[in-house]
């Protein structure tokens, strides 16, 4: 460190903070309800998240029990299918995986990565779960309504969605549609919070590119979703305006039972464009933290610092501006002009630069490291392998020419759910083993893990893999049942009882995951403050689980970045990013 | 989307910018020890993060009206758009809320003097001029409807109640906001109680009233020239 640094740091004023008792809750009701610490925001936020997300796991299992054996459950008719199928994709890309990444570990991680005693807005953070549960209620009421939820799939694309016909039309798609507006409002309280804590809310020395991937990640995914939600957002009121007061932003003149409707001109096509404006930038919403954690877990598991930290965080940038200009992909086959396919299809394949970029520099973190095969490093190399095979049935759908015929086949069902479903998936429970510790103050029992880890991972792959097969046969995806076609093979079908055997196994074996949860509240190894000796600022709290403020009276001081593994010359393998800097003794 | 895109384009230029000047060129491996890029030891306070996070919910706000323009220039193509007579009274409103905006600067202008008196003046009659606005907005609604111009009966219509529907949500917002800052302001020994929030109100009316001229100019016509442009640029 040169002196001039050091007179600057002089005028830097002190970390300490005497007011700390703003930080305790006073009373039971501020503590457990009404919290406003965004550690506990962030417990609440995921509690919800992944109780949601079970219903979506029971509406998968209803899926792949018609697809297999169609007809066999009476209770499963057309449209409790297609109801089933509107309401797994929409809580799972919405209400369970943005909420449990950005409102889960954004919440928790943010504040104490950067250094934070809390966000800097914890009131308007608190209103952002409140309005986000609200949200999960009015989804959830749709199952109590007269017709139940919205069967339109999870695009809800006008007409159809609300035309006579499609389930849900009475009440479901009024539901739905208010539902998102609610959480979309719930989520940019949240979102600015993320984005100003990350800027203004750092602790001293710790400058941006002294940040770890995980505040990156989700920094950037926030931003973006900041952006493109309010997509959506205009896309659902003005849908609402349609079903409700008959207007016509979207909806055709249509012809409907003999009868001319009332409406004309409007555009569906428009809808797709303000649709899709949000739903491809949300595949890197949820992405992006996905990396960003990832990117920390093998660093930490690997005992080496990340490769390419610089390359990683602007392709983390690139992706992030580059993922807002695609989403004509999803269009293709809506009726564009060409050169609109082909600018779609050029920033499309684009973005595998940057991902390819990301993928390399984890396999050469990886290379001649110190690997510790523990739970976390299995799921995020588990990540590693997944997300590289669904980005390849990525670059194949992102031609125009190639994504024509596989288009709404069982290929695309494959490809997002290897990409955006599994991928990230994996990723959280690597991430939920990984800070389970420091959340809790006890590890998760290792061997419960594992097969949790192997079940779910090869399972996955059983579920997904032959689905590609089956689209690539030209099995449609979204059709209640099959029948019989000149060109499926009967070993269609017995493909397709194969995947339901798997995921109502890879279901089940969840279970393990929530046994090991519980069980290791009351029964887990005590872990210390930093059991993965890892250098981030989370690890280094004078408290495990950290306390109300985080970090005690004094703020941690930042001296390095954040992967400081294997440093010649340390006393140990890793240097905390707020251990002083080494003395000439220790370096020579 | 055009108009989307352009507004995008702004929004990453910024950011990258933004990037660009806090350093995403170092190399941080290679760096130890306390750094010299603390805001505060270049000497500059850092801006409060309350201006910061209403700076980002502008870039957000920004983005929801431009998608409105966008989807309103993209249904104008069809043959059934029949755009309405925008009723006079928003030429009104226009002004009033251009006195509304220009109160808030003054009001700025009195908290930069350390006049607290006419700061307070300032503040309630530039919510009053709001709060008219908002009822001329109202007016205007009425107008419609009794000229039979519905939501249902025409797109054109239905975008007329969605654009200034949505835009005076937004200043009802600010209203809330205007209306803490001057119960503070009654309470206040001090213009440094109020000031950041003052502040924060005239960037937000600033940017409501860029927002109201370019909403003018789609719902008087004035921005049908844009539209073919659009059009022009996409086909």
């Amino acid at each position: 460190m040169t002196d001039a640094a050091l007179e600057h740091g002089a005028g830097v004023p002190t970390a300490e903070v005497e007011e700390l008792e703003l930080y305790h809750p006073h009373g039971w009701i501020t503590k457990y309800v009404f919290c406003q610490d965004a550690k506990y925001i962030a417990l609440q936020y995921s509690g919800t998240a992944i109780a949601i997300g079970l219903l979506a796991l029971l509406m998968s299992w209803v899926i792949r029990i018609q697809l297999a054996f169609p007809g066999a459950i009476p209770f499963i008719d057309a449209n409790v299918y297609y109801q089933s199928v509107t309401m797994h994709g929409m809580i799972m890309v919405v209400y369970l995986l943005t909420a449990i990444f950005l409102g889960g570990f954004g919440n928790y991680l943010i504040p104490l990565m950067v250094g934070a005693r809390d966000m800097v807005f914890p009131f308007v953070n608190m209103l952002s779960y409140w309005v986000y549960l609200l949200a999960v209620i009015v989804l959830a009421a749709s199952y109590f309504a007269p017709g139940g939820p919205t069967g339109a799939g999870w695009t809800l694309y006008p007409p159809q969605a609300i035309l006579s016909g499609t389930p849900g039309r009475e009440w479901g798609i009024i539901l739905m549609l208010a539902s998102l507006a609610l959480f979309i409002i719930g989520f940019t309280m949240g979102g600015l919070n993320y984005v100003v804590t990350v800027l203004q809310g750092r602790t001293r020395g710790m400058t941006l590119m002294r940040m770890p991937l995980t505040v990156w990640g989700i920094f950037a995914a926030a931003v973006m979703a900041l952006l493109a939600f309010p997509g959506l957002f205009v896309a659902a009121v003005m849908l609402l305006l349609d079903r409700t007061l008959g207007t016509s932003f979207f909806m055709p003149a249509i012809v409907e039972f003999g009868e001319h409707s009332k409406t004309q001109g409007g555009s569906p096509i428009l809808f797709q464009h303000l649709f899709w404006f949000f739903g491809h930038p949300e595949v890197y919403i949820v992405a992006l933290p996905a990396f960003g954690m990832v990117s920390d877990l093998i660093a930490t598991h690997a005992r080496k610092n990340i490769f390419g930290y610089r390359m990683m965080v602007w392709a983390i940038v690139a992706i992030g501006v580059l993922s807002m200009i695609v989403w004509g992909h999803h269009m293709y086959v809506s009726g564009m002009d060409p050169w609109f396919g082909f600018f779609f299809a050029v920033t499309t394949l684009a973005i595998a630069v940057p991902t390819a970029l990301k993928v390399y520099n984890w396999v050469l973190t990886l290379w001649r490291a110190d690997i510790h095969f523990t739970t976390p490093m299995l799921f995020a190399l588990g990540f590693l392998v997944t997300f590289v095979n669904g980005g390849l049935t990525g670059l194949y759908l992102g031609n125009v020419i190639v994504d024509v015929p596989l288009s709404a086949t069982m290929f695309v069902v494959a490809h997002f759910h290897m990409v955006m479903g599994v991928a990230p998936i994996l990723v959280i429970f690597g991430a939920i083993y990984h800070w389970y510790p420091k959340i809790t103050g006890r590890m998760m029992d290792e061997t419960l893990g594992k097969i949790h880890f192997w079940i779910t991972f090869l399972g996955a792959y059983a579920i997904f893999f032959p689905m590609h097969y089956l689209g690539v046969l030209g099995v449609p995806r979204r059709f209640y049942e099959l029948g019989e076609t000149a060109f499926v093979p009967p070993s269609a079908a017995t493909l397709n009882v194969v995947i339901t055997v798997m995921a109502l196994i890879v279901g089940f074996a969840q279970s393990i995951f929530f046994l090991n949860l519980f069980k290791s509240l009351k029964y887990g190894k005590p872990a210390g403050g930093n059991p993965w000796r890892a250098t981030t600022l989370e690890w280094q709290t004078p408290e495990t689980p950290p306390g109300h403020g985080n970090f005690g009276p004094k703020l941690p001081i930042v001296y390095r970045w954040a992967y400081a593994y294997n440093v010649p010359g340390a006393p140990e393998d890793y240097l905390p990013q707020n251990a002083p800097p080494l003395t000439v003794e220790h370096r020579s | 989307m055009s108009v989307m895109g352009l507004f995008f384009v702004f929004i990453a230029s910024v950011a990258v910018l933004y990037l660009a000047r806090q350093g995403v060129m170092q190399s941080p491996w290679l760096e130890e020890g306390e750094v010299a890029t603390h805001p505060d030891a270049r000497g500059l306070a850092p801006p409060p993060a309350a201006k910061v996070g209403l700076i980002v919910f502008l870039a957000v706000a920004g983005c929801l009206f431009s998608l409105l323009a966008a989807a309103f220039f993209m249904r104008m193509e069809s043959a059934d758009w029949r755009s309405p007579p925008a009723p006079a009274i928003l030429w009104v409103n226009t002004v009033t809320l251009a006195l509304s905006s220009a109160l808030l600067h003054a009001a700025k202008r009195a908290a930069q003097r350390d006049a607290l008196q006419p700061l307070r003046a300032r503040l309630s009659a530039s919510g009053a001029a709001a709060a008219l606005f908002l009822f001329g907005q109202m007016w205007a609604w009425r107008e419609m409807a009794a000229q039979g111009f519905y939501a249902a009966s025409n797109p054109a219509n239905a975008f007329f109640y969605l654009l200034t529907g949505t835009h005076a949500l937004h200043l009802f917002g600010g209203l809330v906001a205007l209306a803490r800052a001057l119960d503070r302001a009654r309470g206040a020994t001090s213009v440094h109680e109020v000031e950041t929030i003052v502040d924060l109100c005239a960037i937000y009316w600033s940017f409501l009233f860029v927002v109201w001229l370019a909403m003018l100019a789609m719902l008087s016509g004035g921005a049908d020239g844009l539209g073919v442009i659009c059009r022009r640029l996409l086909a």
